[in-house]
Formats: structure tokens, C-alpha cells, sequence
């Protein structure tokens, strides 16, 4: 349980982002209360250019003054900083490999593939639905793996890869829900359409990812509708 | 046979960064040597979603991504020293970012540096030295970036230490001057002749040959 105060530690970001939604849902996990300090799209505050001189970017993490960018390294942080509290990497070498490598994945491919999928039109939009869908026949055959029955990647707890995909996972969900693509399928995907909804459900996300409702109307916003 | 096994090439600069953590661990391994032009059905069995080298095998399972894989042998060989991360959650962090950062900026930029002539190699070098600027702020009273002995990021940076000369021979170009990057150039030397990891640079005059072939082809691709 963190004894820091609450001013102690601090989110740089903005709620719709995918990579903030991680860190705070792990400092969520550990029960560590933070200030979210929301930056305003299309402007950088002197705190984040002053804390992430380097990218410039959401999130970072400050802590007891001293600044940590870059979401999936932060929330090796967070776990190591509140080890007494649940861990959110497993204590395996191997299991740890294996959730690190998707984690990786998510960043360096699917993350990637999944953009502008909702605004993309015709030939374009087809080319990119058939990325995605590849890379969530991926990622289902590692839930199945990794969660061996369970209901998260990282068994009956949300765990790091959890923390890594959910979020991606959460913005898609709703993409799906605009109509003309079915990305997230019951038949393809069975294991990621159930995991979905329970990572959304989850105390330590809930409040993070906003309701689906929420989601469509900024996807609405981007369409320009 | 030993219980370890590492799939590499004998030019790959990610492949040589298990090497490095493997010699420095004093680790038993075995090493294969994969031709990319003609991947083994085991590569292609161990690394599915990439096909590629590194691909570390230990007790019949593989692990692939070279960061993916420093952490493994450093988490699993717990015994054996160096540590390649500090102990400390902000070090192990820092240690972490900076190796990221590696990836994202300098090795792309340096690359771009070297694949391209004209106006198009002028921006890329002015883009890679804002990010060098970094690097060597971060060296100031260190001798490698994990300190005394050769850390993280010192082992995901270790491909400056040979090819930035390879590069910088083949293209004619200064890709990281004296006057600039003090630190870094004293680095570059004392990682390059670091124990353990000296012995392991492949051959300079057939990496030469590579990277010389492999400009040519890439700059006649190139739309005029």
C-alpha cells in the first residue's frame, strides 16, 4: 500500500490515449493514488516538455520529482516501485519473456496497423482490416495460451500484457460498434471478445477506459460528423 | 551440448547483443548460424510472428526480440555477474528508456545517414546528432552507461562501437564528429575494447563488403 501522498505522484496525459490509459490502470492495481495532470491536444505544457525533453510525449510518470517516459517502461516501474503490492508481471522468467514480447508486439505492429482504420476508405480501409484481423488471430492464439483457461493473459488477475492490449482493445471495441467493420469477431476471436469485456469490467480499469458511448463520440469527432 | 542456444547471423548487430550479455554472463551457449536468404525450418518454428535472428533457445523454449531477451538471461542466470540492470526501479528505468531510445532514434537516423546522399543524408545527420546530444550528456562522469562494467544499454548501443567506422568508410561521410561527441567516441573505444565483447566482432573487411554492396543497391532503388 503507497504511503506517498497524493501529490507524490503524478500522470501526465490525456484520458483518450491508449498508452495512459496503461499507467493508470497499473498505478490503479497497486492502489496508488495519483494527480492526473491532462495535457490539451495540440499543446504541450512546459511540465511535459520539461519532464519528456526527449519525445515530448504522453504519458509520463513523475514520482518524487524525478520523471519516467514511456508507458510500458512505466509500468515495469510502477511494478517495481510497489512491489508489495499485486504484481503485475509474473514471477516466471519465461511467462515474463513471453507477456514482454507481446507487450512489444502490440507497440511495434499491431498498434501501428490499427491506425486511422475508421477514417480510411475503400481499397485502403479493406488492406487495413485485413492487418488488423491477422494480428488479433495472433493475439487470440496467445490469450489462449497464455491464460490457459483463465480470464486474463496474466491468469485470474489482470496482468502486464492485459495492461498493454486492453486498452487498444477497449478503443477497438468501439470502432466496431460504428458499423462497416467487425474486427473484434466471436467466431475468429472468441477469447479476445469475452477478454475484452471482462478487462473493461474491471476495478482497476473502469474509470480509465470510458464507456463505450463516450468512445463513439470522439470516434464520431475524428470522422468529422 | 549446452542447454543454451542462439540463432544468429554473423553480421546481425541485434543477434550480437545476446552474444555480448551471454560472454560477459560467462554463460554456456551454443551458437547457429542462420542464412536469412534461406531461414531454417527451425527459425521459422521458434520465431513465427517475425522470422528473424535473435531467437534464443534455453531448455527447448525460444524467446525472440533482443530486449525481450536481454531481460530473460538477465532474470534467469540470476548468479551470474555483471548485472546488466541497476538494482534501483528508476536506474533499471533510465536504463530501459535509454535503450529504447536507441532503437526509435539512433538507429534509424544513422542508418538514413548512410543510405542517403545529398539533402536527404545532410537532414538525417542534423536529426541524429540533435539525438546523439543526449547520449552524451548521459556519459558525463560515466564510463559505460551502466557505469563501471558494461550494462542494458550499453549492450543494445554496442553496434555504434563497430559500425558507425564501417558506415562512415563506405559512404565518405563524418557521421559522429570528435568535436561534437567527445564522450560517445571515447565510449565507442572503450566498449569496442571491452572484455568478452572484443573477441566478438565479426570480420571488418566483409562487413566493408555488405554495407557497400547494400548502399549500392538501396541508392539505385532510389527515385531520381
Amino acid at each position: 500500500m503507497a504511503n506517498s501522498s497524493c501529490s507524490d505522484v503524478k500522470v501526465l496525459g490525456a484520458w483518450p490515449s491508449p498508452f495512459v490509459m496503461r499507467v493508470r490502470i497499473a498505478l490503479n492495481i497497486k492502489s496508488v493514488k495519483y494527480e492526473f495532470l491532462e495535457e490539451t491536444i495540440g499543446s504541450k505544457s512546459q511540465l511535459l516538455l520539461q519532464s519528456n525533453p526527449v519525445y515530448k510525449k504522453i504519458p509520463v510518470l513523475i514520482h518524487g520529482g524525478k520523471s519516467i517516459s514511456e508507458s510500458l517502461i512505466i509500468v515495469q516501474y510502477i511494478d517495481e516501485v510497489w512491489s508489495s503490492g499485486p504484481s503485475i508481471l509474473p514471477s516466471d522468467p519465461y511467462d515474463r519473456a513471453i507477456e514482454r514480447f507481446w507487450a512489444a508486439y502490440v507497440d511495434d505492429k499491431f498498434f501501428p496497423s490499427m491506425q486511422l482504420i475508421n477514417t480510411a476508405q475503400g481499397e485502403e480501409k479493406a488492406a487495413k482490416v485485413e492487418q488488423v484481423t491477422e494480428g488479433l488471430v495472433l493475439l487470440e492464439e496467445a490469450f489462449q495460451k497464455s491464460s490457459k483457461g483463465k480470464a486474463f493473459f496474466g491468469g485470474d488477475r489482470i496482468g502486464f500484457l492485459d495492461i498493454a492490449l486492453g486498452p487498444m482493445l477497449g478503443w477497438l471495441r468501439a470502432i466496431d460498434k460504428m458499423g462497416g467493420v467487425k474486427l473484434l469477431d466471436e467466431v475468429k476471436t472468441p477469447g479476445l471478445v469475452q477478454w475484452v469485456e471482462s478487462f473493461c469490467a474491471d476495478g482497476a480499469v473502469k474509470g480509465v477506459i470510458p464507456d463505450i458511448e463516450k468512445l463513439l463520440e470522439i470516434l464520431e469527432k475524428m470522422k468529422g460528423n | 551440448m549446452a542447454e543454451v542456444k542462439l540463432f544468429r547471423t554473423w553480421s546481425s548487430t541485434f543477434a550480437l547483443r545476446i552474444v555480448w550479455a551471454l560472454e560477459v554472463k560467462g554463460i554456456e551457449y551454443d551458437m547457429i548460424y542462420e542464412d536469412l536468404s534461406n531461414k531454417s525450418s527451425m527459425l521459422l518454428q521458434y520465431n513465427p510472428v517475425y522470422k528473424k535472428v535473435p531467437v534464443l533457445l534455453h531448455k527447448g523454449k525460444p524467446i525472440s526480440e533482443s530486449f525481450v531477451i536481454l531481460e530473460y538471461i538477465e532474470e534467469t542466470w540470476t548468479s551470474k555477474t555483471p548485472s546488466l540492470l541497476p538494482g534501483d526501479p528508476y536506474q533499471r528505468a533510465m536504463a530501459r528508456f535509454w535503450a529504447k531510445f536507441g532503437d526509435d532514434k539512433i538507429l534509424p537516423l544513422i542508418w538514413e545517414a548512410f543510405i542517403k546522399q545529398g539533402k536527404d543524408q545532410e537532414e538525417a545527420l542534423i536529426a541524429a546528432h540533435e539525438n546523439l546530444k543526449y547520449l552524451e550528456v548521459e556519459l558525463r562522469g560515466k564510463k559505460f552507461l551502466g557505469g563501471e562494467t558494461v550494462g542494458f544499454a550499453d549492450l543494445t548501443f554496442g553496434w555504434l562501437a563497430n559500425l558507425v567506422s564501417v558506415f562512415e568508410e563506405v559512404a565518405g561521410v563524418t557521421l559522429i564528429d570528435h568535436e561534437k561527441f567527445p564522450l560517445l567516441l571515447t565510449w565507442m573505444k572503450n566498449f569496442m575494447d571491452a572484455p568478452k565483447i572484443r573477441e566478438t566482432w565479426p570480420p571488418r573487411d566483409k562487413l566493408i563488403n555488405k554495407y557497400r554492396a547494400l548502399r549500392e543497391t538501396l541508392i539505385a532503388k532510389e527515385p531520381k
